[in-house]
Order: structure tokens, then sequence, then C-alpha cells
């Protein structure tokens, strides 16, 4: 019909046909003009970016998301992780590359395209800086793009992190999301936050069964929601008005109390397993050298400070092999105590066998002289000893429990380090000869074993097991030289508690003291609950001199 | 042979105490020293932060020689060790002070190396220059306090998380010894009065070098958790923060969602571990070592030169000493003489430029005028300011917030008392509690 209105005449149908054409290019243009200007617009939004003050980007990132230029997230990501800069010369913004180990030049990557935009010296660019609360901001815009990523362990971090800040874009990206999602985890943790957002719906029944959907999940905003709903008002109004809704959100924050309490109670008990760990590694060693020599070795904590000192130096040695420097630590430390533990023997301890308060005195000298040799060639300073990958983080089993990574794995080492001690003992050479002298020196030299090799080797092995402790102290606290004086009495407690003589009772001695200290902290303070622990040891060793396990037979009557 | 043993011991014994005794005796005759005393522990736990301080004023006191003394005379060190021990600082004070006669002394860290010398300071009529933080309620004749005192450094802090962060509900978290626990009424005390309710406040106490942090982390995590915005203020003290900022790393308690703000945490003490756990987290200072100034560059310059360390980082009481210093050389100067007395009348209202780029005022209360910056934690173990006061805040010895310290006043130019209740209108001397 519109031809043939047009058909006036030839002449004017082929100028049409033109204009036609001529239109139909610059609407198949379109899409590359709409670019330009989106880019343009992200060109001068983040431009915006150099001079504004913290709300003022806080803003300005809120734009952004609006936007949907295709690059907002990596811009968004690279102003997250501090590698949004601006050119010192045409005050483009930028991202790098990356800024790990402070390189002297970086590489760009241009904000438009995310193509390679080479390299400037890192003098001629100017980070945009974040604070926290901006951070914060950051995360969530990010996590909204996570939603869609493909690695399920991702969305289900972006759903988490939006549940956190729910609002009506939020809750319509997961509406759409829900449908497609295929990972169950994924899609119960939205189905949970949309629950939560239902809480607010007008319809009665709905909030019910959200109610009902929130019970079973342990998430603290969820909680706190749900708690707010039956909260009352000072007027003596509830936020929520429906009996039988509010009925069902008090069963479920009862339920869900009642969960956390029983995981956080698990928690405690973890707590205390890891502390008590500590201590058995800090006194097995001591168990050897004061329990099955007798000797009371105040240089103890230096032997793990050397052990953790040793960690540090491994670290230097091996820069870019963070992970394996502390697998490679274990058996450096333990020969560096080992043999130094070893010297102390053969220098000043096997003068003063017999005489327990000069064995005191001479190894407390060498315990400051120790000391002061670290402060001497490693300064005063503490050092620093990276945590490896593997060892940070935590375990989370769900949303009211997570174990930390490093110790559990520290309560692991210890398991280990004490089995291979006990075989050590029980089923070698060294060990028979151990035991025999402890037992009964004059019996063993006349049976032909050679008891100073003995001693200086057991001295050794207990050393090697502190320097090993070391280790594990490196990742707990600070590498300085005072490191052992904070653990000598701790382990001292242990094996006296423990029985002396007895590694059974060191282990169970420090993980019942261990337990005991955890349990007792969240009622009584950290001050009161280490006080209350060592007055009820006190009182035990009243009753009980010898420990929990106390060694029977002979060879106790010479203790 | 044992007695020939002993005797020989003696004589060496004497030989020694003899020549040790010899260098004092050339200094007492040359007199053409200004002899300024340093008593910072070079041994012992403080050791670690106490040393850089001993060698701050060491490079001062090389600066000042360069540029031909003062009062036509060379200065002269003399460094002492406390060894981290509080009885021996007095020991030590009493060293200098009585026997070698020290002009000044510049020294102290914990606030109870501190009490333990003021009696010393105060029978010598000796003069003390304090450059750490410090919980206040003093003000001595004797003691020039240049670090500072809590509304420079606590009560700006906690401003800040309340009104950019909007913080709610407050973790105080301290290390069990007197400069925390009177920090934090003076925080309680602050909080109550800004109309933050009591349950929505926990203040808690943990041993020095407490390194098990589980269940203390577990524990703000969970008073975290209660839908507010929360913070921690942190005023725990030296190694116990490693293992603190740790267990906050591993258990996920990020800046983000619960910041924690630390009063004794420096680039000194971050240079000593792995950052990365910390960042985004917050510390309050008057001095950080990123902040732009030519003065501070030039500060950082002659540092790491005279440390040979391109590494050493400076931090806030270093300035504090570096203020303390440069108005001890004025009122000296413009005294004319050492003499305590003289220099004392003339230490208020001088003034000498901080590193920042601003001025510090020595005020009549013995505290100096401060700028307080908030700065974040970068994974460097730099601070980056995020905030800071418009203009300097001056120390104020005791604290308005605490119904017992209220109405006490410290004037050493008109009342010349430091501790005077406004309302008995009486001087209690210098009886502390």
């Amino acid at each position: 019909m519109l031809w043939s209105e047009l058909q006036v005449t030839p002449r004017l149908r082929k100028d049409v046909q033109w204009l036609l054409l001529l239109l139909f290019v610059l609407w198949g243009a379109r899409p590359v003009q709409a670019q330009t200007e989106q880019d343009a617009t992200l060109q001068s939004t983040l431009g915006e970016l150099r001079d504004a003050d913290f709300p003022g980007k806080e803003a300005i990132v809120e734009r952004l998301t609006k936007s949907g230029h295709p690059s907002t997230r990596a811009v968004l990501t690279a102003f997250f992780e501090d590698r949004l800069y601006y050119r010192n010369d045409n005050q483009t913004v930028m991202l790098v590359k990356s800024t790990e180990g402070d390189p002297a030049s970086l590489d760009l990557i241009d904000t438009r395209t995310l193509k390679e935009a080479g390299s400037i010296p890192a003098d001629q660019v100017t980070k945009i800086g974040t604070n926290n609360r901006l951070r914060r901001f950051l995360r969530t815009a990010i996590a909204q793009f996570g939603l869609s990523n493909p690695d399920a362990s991702i969305r289900l971090e972006a759903v988490r992190e939006v549940l956190r800040s729910l609002d009506e874009s939020n809750i319509a990206l997961l509406r759409e999301r829900v449908d497609v999602e295929t990972d169950p985890g994924v899609k119960k943790e939205i189905g949970i936050a949309l629950a939560l957002s239902e809480l607010d719906s007008a319809d009665s029944a709905v909030r019910l069964a959200a109610v009902a959907t929130l019970r079973e999940s342990l998430n603290n905003d969820v909680r706190n929601k749900l708690a707010s709903m039956i909260e009352k008002s000072p007027e003596g109004t509830y936020a929520e008005s429906d009996e039988s809704v509010r009925a069902a959100a008090a069963s479920a924050v009862k339920h869900i109390d009642q969960w956390r309490l029983f995981y956080s109670g698990i928690q405690t008990l973890f707590f205390g397993l890891s502390l008590g760990s500590v201590l058995v590694l800090i006194a097995i060693g001591l168990a050897i050298t004061f329990g099955v020599m007798g000797v009371i070795n105040m240089a103890h904590g230096e032997l793990m400070m050397l052990g953790a000192y040793t960690t540090y130096v491994v670290q230097q040695s091996m820069p870019n092999y963070v992970g394996i420097s502390i697998l490679v630590a274990i058996p450096a430390a333990f020969l560096v105590a080992a043999s130094t533990g070893v010297l102390i023997e053969r220098t000043i301890i096997r003068f003063l066998y017999g005489r327990p308060l000069e064995t005191l005195l001479a190894t407390f000298g060498v315990s400051l002289i120790l000391q002061q040799l670290v402060r001497s060639v490693f300064s005063a300073l503490n050092r620093e000893v990276k945590t490896p990958d593997w060892m940070s983080g935590t375990l989370q089993l769900n949303e009211a429990l997570a174990i930390t990574y490093n110790r559990l794995y520290i309560v692991l080492f210890t398991l280990i380090v004490f089995a291979i001690l006990l075989v050590v003992l029980k089923y070698t050479r060294m060990g028979l000869d151990i035991r025999a002298v402890a037992q009964n020196r004059a019996m063993s030299r006349a049976m032909g074993i050679r008891s100073e090799w003995v001693d200086a080797m057991t001295f050794g092995l207990g050393s090697g097991i502190a320097g090993v402790a070391g280790v594990a102290l490196s990742q707990l606290t600070n590498v300085g030289p005072n490191l052992g004086q904070s653990y000598i009495i701790d382990s001292f407690m242990v094996v006296v508690f423990g029985g002396v003589g007895n590694l059974w009772g060191s282990l169970v001695g420090g993980m019942s003291m261990g337990i005991v200290n955890k349990l007792l902290e969240p009622y009584s303070g950290a001050v009161l609950a280490k006080i209350l622990v060592l007055v009820a040891l006190i009182l035990f060793i009243q009753r009980r001199p010898r420990g929990l396990f106390p060694q029977t037979g002979r060879s106790s009557e010479n203790q | 042979m044992k007695h020939r043993k002993i005797f020989m011991t003696a004589v060496l014994l004497a030989a020694s105490a003899l020549s040790l005794s010899l260098p004092a005796v050339t200094v007492a005759q040359q007199a053409a020293t200004i002899k300024v005393g340093v008593l910072h522990s070079l041994s012992g736990t403080m050791a670690i932060s106490e040393t850089t301080l001993k060698d701050t004023i060491l490079m001062l006191i090389e600066d000042q020689n360069k540029k031909g003394g003062l009062l036509g005379k060379k200065l002269e060190a003399v460094v002492v060790d406390p060894a981290s021990n509080w009885p021996l600082f007095a020991e030590k004070a009493a060293q200098l002070l009585e026997k070698d006669k020290v002009a000044v002394v510049f020294g102290c860290w914990t606030s109870v190396s501190r009490k333990s010398v003021l009696p010393v300071f105060e029978k010598n009529n000796g003069l003390l220059f304090y450059p750490v933080q410090y919980e206040g309620e003093e003000s001595s004749k004797n003691v020039i306090y240049t670090g500072a005192a809590p509304n420079q450094q606590a009560i700006p802090a906690v401003d800040y998380l309340m009104k950019d962060l909007s913080v709610k509900r407050w973790v105080l978290e301290g290390t069990d010894y007197v400069y925390p626990r009177t920090t934090n009424k003076i925080l309680e005390a602050y909080l109550l009065s800004k109309g933050v309710a009591k349950e929505d406040i926990s203040i808690n106490y943990t041993p020095f070098g407490f390194s098990d942090w589980q269940t203390r982390v577990a524990a703000i995590k969970k008073f975290g958790s209660a839908g507010k915005k929360t913070a921690v203020v942190s005023t725990i003290n030296g190694d116990a923060n490693v293992p603190f900022y740790k267990e906050l790393g591993n258990q996920k308690v990020s800046a983000e969602d619960i910041p924690v703000v630390a009063f004794s945490v420096g680039e000194e003490e971050l240079s000593g571990l792995d950052a990365k756990p910390l960042v985004g987290h917050l510390a309050a200072w008057n001095y950080f070592q990123s902040i732009k100034s030519p003065v501070n560059s030039t500060f950082i310059t002659q540092w790491k030169t005279y440390i040979k360390n391109q590494k050493r980082t400076t931090n806030d009481p270093m300035e504090a000493h570096y203020i303390g210093f440069n108005l001890w050389v004025k009122a000296v100067q413009k005294a004319g003489t050492t003499d305590v007395e003289k220099v004392l009348a003339a230490l208020p209202g001088l003034e000498t430029p901080n590193l920042t780029g601003g001025i510090a005022k020595m005020l009549p209360n013995h505290h100096i005028t401060k700028p307080v910056y908030i700065g974040e934690v970068k994974a460097d173990g730099q601070f980056e300011v995020v905030w800071k006061t418009a203009s300097t805040v001056p120390g104020d010895a005791w604290s308005d917030f605490l119904p017992d310290s209220k109405n006490i006043d410290a004037d050493w130019v008109s009342l010349k008392c430091g501790n005077y209740n406004k309302t008995t209108k009486k001087c209690s001397g210098q009886n502390y509690k």
C-alpha cells in the first residue's frame, strides 16, 4: 500500500529507494554507534572517580552497574582489588593487570575493550583508592554479576552475598535465576533469598510459607530477620501482624537457635582440641627430656624458637615455594634443634646430672644466650613467616560451623608426631636403649649400652621435637626472640599434669587442659580461664602428686 | 690453688670495674658536652619497639651536632638499657639523673614503665620526653607528653567509625593492663554519652602475648551478627596482634564486615608480619609514613640512610620523638641554658613543625597539639589515609568523659599544677592514683 502511494514518478521512486537504502545502512550502524556512546559514558563516568570522595564514588559505582556496559564487571572487580588507576599524563582511567610484588612497571588494560594497552612505569599512574565501606558496596555489586557465572561455587557465594543486602533489582535478578539454575545447592540458596524477600509480602499466606522455608536455614540474616518479626515495639504492636505467622516465626527462631547452639558447642570442642594439640606438641619434647631423663630444661622454649626461625630461613631461601617450604622446614627444624640440643647436653647438662637445681639455672642461662643470639643475628624485630595458601581459610561445614584449616592441620600434625614418637620409642633399637637407660642406668650399662651416648640421643630427640613444634608455632604466633618464653610454662604444666615420664599422659593432659580452658573461656574471659585452669592443676597435683598417669614399678622410685 | 683462683678473679673484677669508671671520669673533666639520656629497652619484650626509638634519638643528636650542637656545645647521648623490666626503669632513670647528670631524658614506652620512673624524675627534678600514645589521666611537672592523649587518638577514631561507617555495635578488645583499661573506660563513657545502648558494647581483656584467639574471634563474629554494623576497637598490645589478625583472616571476618581499628599497630609492627590478613583494617595515629609532605620525605630518607637499611619504616612514636627533640632544642635555645626549671618555663607556647606538614604547639598541660589520621592497612604494610581531622587537636590530660577527671585541669603556666580541681579549687599536687 505504501509502495502504491509512493509510485508518483519513476524518478522519485529511485530517490526513495536510495533513501531507504541509506536508512537501512544507518539502522545497521546503530549498534556500533550505541557502543561508542556507551564507551564514552563509561569513560566519563570513570573519569569522575578521580576526584570524587568516598560517598561520591559509591554513587558512581551505582551508576556504573546500571549502565549495562559489557566491561562493567571487570572494571568493578579491578576497583575492588585496587587495580583501577588513572594515567598522570592524559588522565584516562585504566585497569592494571596485576600489582603483585610491587613491580616497577604496570601492564595496562583498556576499560572499554578489556584489551591490553601496553605498560607504564608505576610512578606515572595514580591509584583510585577505596575504603572499607566502598569495598563492601563493590562486593555486592560484583556479586550480582556472579549470579550467572558458570562455576556453581561462585554462584553460591554470589547468592549469599546478594542475600545480605536484598533490594528490588536483586530480587528480580534472583527470580530470573531460580528457573534456570541447575545446581541444587545454589537453587536452595536462591529459594532462601526469595523466601527472605517474601517475608515482606502483604499476603500472610505467602509469609507463612516463607517462614516454613526459612526454618531449615542456619543463615544469620535469616535468623535476625525472623527475630525482628516477633519483636514487640514500645507501643505494644508487633512487626508481624498475623498471629499464626508470628507463632511460626517464633518456633523457627527457636529451631534455628537450637541448631546454632549445637554447632557452636561442636566448634568450642574443636577450639579446645586445637589448643590442646598445641599444648601436646610443645610438651611431648619436654616429656622426653624432663619425663624420661629428669632434666629440667628451661631452654626448651628456645629450642622451639630455633625451629620457628628455621622455618623463616627455609622460607626465605625458597621464596617462590611458600607452600612447600613449610614441609621442608619440618625436617630442617628437627635437625637444627636436635643438634643444638645435643650440643647443650654434651657441653653443659652432662656435667650436671643428678643436680636438678643447677641444671635448671644452667639451662635458664642457655635460654637467655639463645634469645640474645637470635636478637643479634635476626634483630629484635619479629620475622615474617608466610602462611601457605593451603593452610589459610576455613572449612565451611555449614553456615553455623566452620573450622579453620591451619588449626585442623595442626591437630593432625600433632597426632602424627605423637604416633611417630611412640613408634620410635617402642619399636626401634634407639627407643629400647632410651627406655632401658631411663629405667635402670647401671643395669643397662652392664648390658653394654653406651649410656652417655643414649643420653645425648635422648636429649637430641626431645629437642628435635621441640624444633618441629616451632614450625607449627610459626604459623600461629609471632616468630621473635620471645617466642619460647611464652610457651615454656604451659609445656611444663602439661608434663606435670600428665604424669612425668608418660607420653600418653602428656597427650591426655594437654588435650583435657585445652578443652577445659576453651569451655571456660566464653564465661570467664581468657584471663580468668587461664587462672582457673592453673588453680585446678595445683589442687590436682596436691591430690595426685604424680599426675594423671603415674609411673609405677621400680623405675618410679628414682624419680 | 682454689684461693689463688678466687684472688685472680677478684683482681680481674676490680680491674674491669676500674676501666668502666674511667670514661666517666674523663667526660666529667671535659664537661664541654650536653648529656642527653636515652631510656629505652634494648632487650626483653619491649626491645622490638623501643630499639627504634633509641636509634631515632641518636640520629637526631648526630644531626644536631652536625649543625654545630647546642649553645656551642656538642650533644652526647647516654644510652642505658632498662631491659623491659619496670623496676629497672626506675633504677636506670636514677642513674641517668644522679650519676650521669643528664640535661634531659627521652624514653619509656609502656605506661607502667612511665609510672615507675615518675617519682624518680619528680624527686630529682629531671625532664622526661615521653613519645607514646597513652591513657591520659596524668600531667607531671617533669614529663612532656609528646604522644597522643585519648582525645587525640581513641575518641576521633570512634567518631570516624560512628559517622563514616555508621557503626552501631562496639567490641572493645584489649590486653589486660593499665592503658587498655583506662582507654576503654573513657571510650565506654563516651559511647554511652552518644546514646549507644549498654548491650551494644562488649568489653573484653586478654593476657599479654595471648595467641589462641579462636574463641574470642568466634565471639566477635557472633556479637557482630546481630544485624547492626559492628566494629572492634583494639587496644591489643604488641605481640598478641599478629595471631589476632591471623585468626580474623582465617575465620573470614573481613574488614568490610567488621572493621578493626587499632591504636597500637603501626608500620613497624606490620613490617614483621604478613600484612595480607590485615588489609582494610584501620589504625588511628597522628602520623603515617605514607603521608606526603616535604619534611616527611626528608625524614624518611634521613632515617633510611642513618639505619643503613632501605626497608626500615618510620612510625608515630618516632615522629613524637622528632617533635619532642626539636621542642627541647628550641626551649634550650630560648632559655640559654639546659637548666630544667628554665627549660620547663620556656617550653609552653613553643611551636615546631611536625612531619605531616603541620605545626605542633606545646601546651601548658605538657601535652602538644596533633592532627589525627585514620589509615587503612594496605598489602605492603603501609597505611592509606582515609580520614583526618580538619585541624590539629590539643591534647587533653584529664578526660572530659570520666566523672572523676571531668573537673580536673592541668596547667603548668598559670595554675602551676597538674591536677587542679576546678570545683574545689584545690591542687592535689603530684599525687597520682
